[in-house]
């Protein structure tokens, strides 16, 4: 093995390494944000971090705080979203099919499940 | 060159073996999808052997059959993006005295699963793959450096067949 190919194989690990550090680096800087959509088309965004109360469109309220979000109030006479569990992590999803309010959790901390079988 | 189709036929044939073996040695790298990709040591042999041209034939043939023995149609597409990026990439790399097989090797594993990134990239459409591009070059690496100290072994032995 010549000298040269111990400088290869250091520089591939190196890229491997300062692209692994970068994604630790660059996924930490992103805060959970809390996306909404009625109908499909984007409502807001929102923190995770900062409590509030969110009015979407007269037909909902979303409460956040202390990093979780749950549905207050809605208009719909079904109340499932409102039943729903309060979600906190990353593509967990609140969903009122009566008034197509789709509330869902991004760049949150990853859910339980450690990997899926295919 | 003579009896080129008999020896392409005979490599082929070993090729098609080792991804066969392969299949039935688990190699768990802890990583899921890393292969140690015993079939490219054929490849870099035929590749320090011969030239270009026949390695990339030889490369195509074998993932295509492969493929359709052991895995499925994405796994062809995958597969042969990283087989013909890392056969570009080494025989870039091979004129250069200043490296040996096992650096050659080095560089063909890594960029093998750099192609198979890109298509996974372009097939999910989603850039969210390439959070897996660290690993797999680590992955890479490893399995090249393995590669290439056994074909640099066994290009010592094949010394004498002159006219593959």
């Amino acid at each position: 093995m010549k000298r040269n190919d111990w400088f290869l194989a250091a520089g591939i690990l190196a890229a491997a390494a300062i692209l692994f550090c970068f994604q630790i680096f660059g996924n930490s800087g992103d805060q959970a944000v809390v996306s909404i959509s009625v109908d499909g088309a984007l409502y807001g965004t929102y923190s995770l971090e900062e409590d509030r109360t969110v009015k979407i469109d007269e037909t909902n309220r979303l409460e956040i705080s202390g990093g979780t979000v749950k549905m207050d109030w809605a208009d719909c006479p079904d109340q499932v979203c409102v039943n729903h569990r309060s979600i906190s992590r990353n593509g967990e999803s609140i969903i009122c099919l009566p008034n197509r309010v789709v509330v869902s959790i991004e760049n949150g901390e990853s859910g339980e499940v450690d990997g899926i079988a295919r | 060159m003579k009896n080129r189709a008999a020896y392409f036929g005979v490599f082929t044939a070993l090729a098609l073996i080792f991804s066969y073996v392969e299949t039935l040695i688990p190699v768990n790298l802890g990583i899921q999808g890393a292969k140690l990709g015993l079939a490219n040591l054929v490849t870099v042999t035929v590749l320090y052997k011969t030239d270009f041209k026949e390695a990339l034939l030889l490369s195509v043939t074998r993932v295509v059959l492969a493929g359709f023995i052991f895995g499925n149609l994405f796994g062809i597409l995958y597969s042969l993006a990283g087989a013909v990026l890392s056969l570009v990439v080494m025989n870039c790399l091979k004129p250069r005295s200043s490296l040996s097989v096992i650096g050659v090797s080095i560089a063909g594993g890594a960029s093998h699963n750099l192609g198979q990134l890109i298509v996974a990239m372009i097939v999910v459409e989603t850039y969210h793959v390439g959070y897996y591009l660290p690993v797999l070059l680590i992955a890479g690496v490893i399995t090249g450096a393995l590669i290439g100290i056994v074909c640099r072994e066994a290009l010592k032995r094949i010394r004498n067949i002159t006219n593959v």
